[in-house]
């Protein structure tokens, strides 16, 4: 959909560790449908882990387990991001988030075996691109399945939006949200 | 090489000889659905032009009539949005409005072979209707309305044959419980529905089983068409279509019967529908605070007339609220004409007006702290449908009208004989 180059994506960061099937109304629950996207960051697992969004530093990584972000079709990925997390790896995506991933330019792999690769707070260095995946803090190294092309372009074009916008085909983001 | 239903229209829709799993496909989508949450505040994008208006359905579901401010700003948006591009399907609130889903099976939006997109994860529902329909993100539909296109990444397919006829007082929700207890997650697979069993369910008893495929977190669902089905869409739209059957060389990963004849009423517990169902003998005596019948899955005239045939001449039990929400404004004249309306307002239920209401935790039903709810709509997640600490436990519209009058988890049984 894009031909632009970027930098590639490289990050590394100490990860959370969360389990199988961590759904979208975990990580954007209905009470906080109303409030402005860096709001709604906050309430990230707010029923599942209360107080965690507050101790996610900038660049952190999450990695997930089996069909992380099962359920709707709500802008959970863009929460995420919002939160400051760098990036996502999980045994698998769910399918529809895995849409809102590339919807919104967040950086989301499927790496199987990654969940038993790291314990919470060790650290990790991806390259995302390539789905090169490393645990600093043990030494070892695990392969995840790079991004099809086109839609890597799309995360790499910075989304849906940012195309749109470059192309005139929707209005400029207004300030008040 | 033969390809299943999903695999056959990802192909014509993206002018391929052969799609096989592993693929990613753009492809042309002919119907493209925007409902209010699309125009809230936070999440509108102000669309600058539309590829064909002709190719959008328009309408307001999720929180109707507006409960909030944001939710009334969401639609006065939206209403500017079909106005400036001359939309002629728009469902706005009155006669015609509804929960987008429905409002497919109400005016034929799906021919079969097409492909149809909504934000929202239950477009599967219109999979009954032998198309390719999937819920998508906010931004997809906002390209798609702009570009007519989308991507599709093509997984492998599942294929159930049902077989047999469900028991009295024994329904679609219940096969459905029964193959997510069962065979649990369908992450990244097409499920694909058919064989003999099919002809023996209503149009929306399949539908039932479509929408609730979402909670598999399959790709696509899809219904093989049959005369009943065809007969259905052509009463409502006048537009030519050609069903797409599977090949009969098509590689499935898995083939699995399910006999319809042999299933009873299951209740899906807490937090979620994947390996989590129980016959309702188990959860018998479960206390409950609400009893929810309604949503895009449940809220048809088969289920608000197999509620009222449980409760008819009863009373609902002391200390329960029984909210029945019809999913559509042509089901409401469907149901309060049959007199299925009066018979459930006279045993004590409240009818809200089409709406998502309670299913989305948006209003009309939101549960408080450690409430319990028994519920007929689509999902169960844990603080889905209100506070964190409530609990979920989903069953048919006749378990969860059963209970309502007992106020406890009860099997429907005694009261369908
Ligand atoms: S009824 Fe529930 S599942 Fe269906 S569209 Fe509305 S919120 Fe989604």
């Amino acid at each position: 959909m894009t031909d632009m180059k970027k930098a590639p994506m490289r990050f590394k960061a100490r990860v959370w560790i969360v389990g199988d099937n961590i759904n979208t109304d975990l990580i954007l629950p209905n009470k906080a449908f109303y409030l402005t996207h860096e709001e709604q960051a906050m309430y990230v697992f707010s029923a599942n882990r209360p107080g965690w969004a507050e101790q996610v530093k900038k660049g952190d990584i999450l990695i997930g387990g089996n069909n992380f972000g099962m359920g709707s079709s709500r802008a959970a990925a863009r929460s995420l991001k919002n939160l400051g997390l760098a990036c996502l790896i999980a045994e698998s995506l769910n399918g529809l988030f895995m849409r809102n991933c590339v919807n919104f330019a967040f950086p989301a792999l499927e790496c199987p075996g990654v969940h038993a690769a790291f314990s919470e707070s060790e650290e990790a260095d991806v390259e995302f691109e390539t789905a090169g995946v490393r645990n600093i803090t043990r030494g070892t190294a695990l392969q995840g399945k790079p991004l099809p092309a086109p839609l890597m372009a799309l995360v790499q074009a910075g989304g849906v939006y940012q195309l749109l916008e470059k192309e005139g085909l929707i209005a400029p983001k207004s300030a008040a949200v | 090489m033969g390809m299943t239903i999903a695999e056959k229209i990802l192909a014509a829709k993206s002018g391929s000889k052969v799609v096989v799993p592993g693929d990613v496909v753009t492809v042309d989508v002919d119907t493209v659905i925007l409902f209010d949450n699309n125009f809230m505040p936070n999440n509108w994008r102000d669309i600058l032009q539309v590829a064909d208006p002709s190719k959008i359905v328009v309408t307001f579901d999720h929180r109707v009539p507006a409960p909030t401010q944001q939710a009334a700003a969401a639609q006065v948006t939206g209403r500017a949005f079909v106005k400036k591009f001359g939309i002629k399907r728009f469902h706005d609130v009155g006669h015609n409005q509804g929960i987008s889903h429905q409002l497919v099976a109400d005016y034929g939006y799906a021919l079969p072979g097409s492909v149809l997109l909504c934000s929202d994860s239950h477009t599967c529902s219109a999979g009954v209707f032998n198309c390719l329909a999937r819920g998508v993100g906010g931004p997809d539909i906002i390209y798609a309305a702009i570009k007519g296109q989308t991507w599709f990444r093509c997984g492998e397919t599942v294929r159930y044959e049902l077989h047999g006829k469900l028991p009295e007082a024994v329904t679609a929700k219940d096969a459905f419980l029964q193959i997510a207890g069962v065979h649990g997650a369908h992450a990244t697979m097409n499920v694909e529905y058919g064989g003999p069993g099919v002809a023996g369910l209503s149009v929306n008893a399949r539908k039932t089983i479509a929408a609730m495929s979402a909670e598999l977190s399959a790709e696509f669902a899809t219904f093989e068409a049959d005369a009943a089905l065809t007969e259905w869409i052509s009463a409502r739209n006048p537009a030519p279509f050609v069903p797409v059957r599977p090949d009969a060389d098509a590689k499935y990963l898995a083939v699995r019967n399910i006999d319809l004849s042999a299933l009873e009423p299951l209740v899906a517990l807490p937090d979620s529908v994947v390996n989590n169902s129980q016959p309702v003998a188990k959860t018998a005596g479960t206390r409950i605070d609400q009893a929810y019948i309604g949503s895009c899955a449940n809220g048809t005239q088969d289920d608000i007339e197999l509620a009222a045939r449980v409760v008819r001449g009863r009373r609902i039990a002391p200390g329960v609220r029984f909210i029945v929400v019809p999913a559509s404004q042509t089901v409401y004249r469907d149901v309060v004409a049959s007199g299925a309306v009066q018979t459930l307002i006279e045993a004590g239920a409240m009818i809200a007006p089409p709406t998502c209401g309670a299913c989305g935790g948006g209003h009309m039903g939101v549960l408080g702290p450690n409430e319990v709810c028994l519920t007929s709509s689509t999902r169960n997640f844990k603080g889905r449908m209100g506070d964190p600490s409530s609990q979920v436990y989903m069953a048919s519209p006749a378990t969860v009208a059963a209970s309502a009058l007992t106020g406890v988890i009860t099997d429907p049984r005694e009261f369908l004989q």
